[in-house]
């Protein structure tokens, strides 16, 4: 990689002078079980070159078959996305020359997507709603994987030769493609995270796309363009090309904002390129320009015949579509009882699906989320991972919290139950024995702690004597302390005004 | 429909990556333009109510069950590659020239 680094502004000062213009395009890969125009396996890390037919190298005479399953999902996202639905649409072939893929064209769709015009509302962190305008969604195919060798880090600079693996080649992809989103100015690069969090969840919810972008089931191209503030024009736009995570899409649409910022206050005028986007220094560097190579000369696919929808088909495929997430949310927290903000802090934390999950479990709302948003989301933050990939199940947390209830735990000891749990420990009950968790529930050596701590604070006992209860506190600390929290606080509180003679 | 010249002609050689002598293009210019002419004859025919079409016959929703069928094995995959190595096809660098 050539070390040049762009002049960037602060994102502060290029929005002060600019209003950014998004657009994204979001290709989908399908969970169906063969691909889109064979029957080869659909399935990711298998041996290369060995989920391929004869259609999928392009070898001469074959004849491709469109996968009915993929058409119906295809149909599913477009109604998902409050699109409407082409009563005829067709293949074309997108003519270019790259070894991705061996026919020298993709199979894709051109001038009739099979879904457009339609439109999202998309949720930021504080409850801000952005609809987004959907331009099309259309059915195409994958490409083969290449992975380019002799070159210092796998770049495709430098590189000496490559290898071509097509087991991902004509695997179904749906396209989704924005209109121009105007008037996010400075919730921008959050505005970007949140549409491909939600394209995701969307696939996701349908069943349609296992939609795990570490895998690249969901990828983001990410059009980027600043106008002057009042302007009405739009500028010059960059593409930065396979942005595959969330938080990547929000910083390198930040960046693209900050690096046209400079280029437009030094008076130059923006080149139309594509960008690559880079992960360990955060930043986008030159792609290639747009090119007489991007002269794809599309034409009807011969080989496919239409696609032709009706109102019946239409109407079957969307008594099928699952609640959407948005409404699901809603319900939830009805059901929940959440305010507004709690709700909002569980959806950012990632974890209402598993409070959903705990509190079928057997649990309550309020419970289910002292959980998930408390220790849980503490311990997924320290290992840097998301809360449902800890390993902590619905039905442990409904033992724990049983735990608690009977008194036989506090939640203070509870945490070390579940480090024995997590740690292969066996059951919460069995991790309270092995360790010797359990609270103390004999008064005899709860009542000699609290002499103990009473002793050792005398001037505190004698304000607790004379009235003020809330000193109480710092005898019940002393208390916890000395029996190592394996005491009931509440309990021991008692005890102590028992012993001074005080009510509570 | 524009005549095929020349230009036409290196352009789309380049587009495929095609070498071409100056009387490879001189030759084929001359023999792409006669089919685009032939072709030319069927707008004489098809007039503004006839749709363009793509395929012969009237077809539509030709579709296929997405139930898994046979593949290449990974020897039968490569066996018509001119190169390969690692179980894959190997191509030459791709950036080469740009």
């Amino acid at each position: 990689m050539t070390a040049v680094t762009d002049e960037i502004l602060t994102f502060d000062e290029a929005m002060e002078k600019y209003d950014p213009v998004l657009g994204f395009e979001v290709h989908v890969e399908l969970n169906t079980r063969t691909k889109m125009f064979s029957s080869a396996p659909n399935a990711f890390g298998d041996v290369p070159n060995t989920n391929v037919t004869p259609v999928d190298l392009g070898l001469p005479g074959v004849l491709p078959v469109v996968n009915g399953v993929a058409v119906e999902s295809a149909i599913k996202i477009g109604l998902a996305l409050n699109c409407r639905i082409a009563e005829k649409c067709y293949f074309a072939r997108k003519n270019y020359f790259y070894p991705d893929t061996p026919k020298n064209f993709q199979t894709s769709q051109f001038e009739d997507p099979i879904a457009y015009d339609g439109s999202i509302d998309i949720e930021l962190a504080d409850g801000t709603v952005f609809t987004v305008e959907i331009e099309r969604a259309h059915m195409e195919e994958d490409a083969g994987k290449l992975t380019h060798m002799g070159g210092s880090t796998g770049r495709i600079q430098g590189a000496e030769f490559s290898l071509v693996d097509y087991n991902r080649a004509g695997v179904p992809l749906i396209e989704i493609v924005t209109k121009p989103i105007v008037g996010a100015g400075s919730r921008a690069p959050e505005l970007a995270k949140a549409y491909v969090a939600a394209i995701r969840e969307i696939v996701k919810n349908l069943g349609v796309s296992d939609a795990r972008m570490e895998r690249g089931n969901v990828r983001c191209d990410a059009n980027v363009s600043l106008k002057p503030k009042g302007q009405e024009k739009f500028g010059t736009r960059t593409e930065t090309k396979n942005v595959n995570s969330l938080r990547a899409v929000e910083h390198a649409v930040r960046y693209e904002i900050q690096r046209h910022a400079a280029v437009l206050d030094s008076g130059t005028p923006i080149l139309q390129e594509t960008r690559h986007w880079h992960e360990d220094t955060r930043s986008t560097t030159s792609g290639r320009p747009k090119s007489d190579a991007d002269d794809y000369r599309y034409f009807p696919e011969p080989d496919l015949v239409p696609v032709v929808t009706n109102e019946a088909w239409i109407e079957k495929l969307r008594a099928e579509l699952p609640e959407p997430p948005a409404e699901r949310r809603k319900r939830l927290q009805a059901d929940w009882g959440y305010s507004d903000a709690e709700f909002r802090d569980v959806v950012n934390a990632g974890v209402m699906s598993s409070i959903e999950d705990t509190v079928a479990a057997g649990v309550s709302a309020a419970v289910a989320r002292k959980w998930w948003m408390g220790e849980i989301s503490r311990r997924a933050k320290l290992a840097d991972v998301e809360p449902a990939e800890l390993g902590v199940t619905p039905e442990l947390i409904v033992e724990l919290n049983a735990l608690i209830e009977s008194g036989k735990i506090n939640d203070k000891l509870s945490r070390d139950v579940l480090d024995g749990v997590l740690a292969g420990e066996g059951t919460p009950a069995e991790v309270v024995e092995k360790r010797g968790l359990a609270v103390v529930s004999d008064d005899g050596p709860l009542l000699e702690a609290i002499d103990g701590a009473l002793a050792a604070q005398p001037d505190v006992a004698d304000k607790i004597r004379g009235g003020k209860v809330q000193a109480v506190g710092a005898i019940v600390g002393g208390v916890m302390k000395a029996t190592r929290g394996q005491a009931d606080a509440g309990r021991v509180r008692e005890l102590i005004l028992q012993r001074l003679g005080v009510e509570g | 429909m524009a005549e095929i010249n020349r230009d036409d002609v290196a352009h789309l050689a380049r587009l495929a990556h095609i070498d071409m002598t100056d009387e490879e293009l001189d030759r084929m210019a001359g023999e792409l333009a006669v089919i685009v002419d032939s072709i030319k004859s069927v707008s004489e025919v098809a007039g503004d109510d006839v749709p363009a079409t793509s395929h012969p016959i009237p077809l539509s929703n030709v579709f296929r069950e997405d139930v898994v069928g046979e593949t290449l094995s990974n020897e039968e995959a490569l066996l018509g590659a001119p190169d390969n190595a690692d179980g894959r096809f190997k191509v030459p660098a791709i950036l080469d020239g740009e």
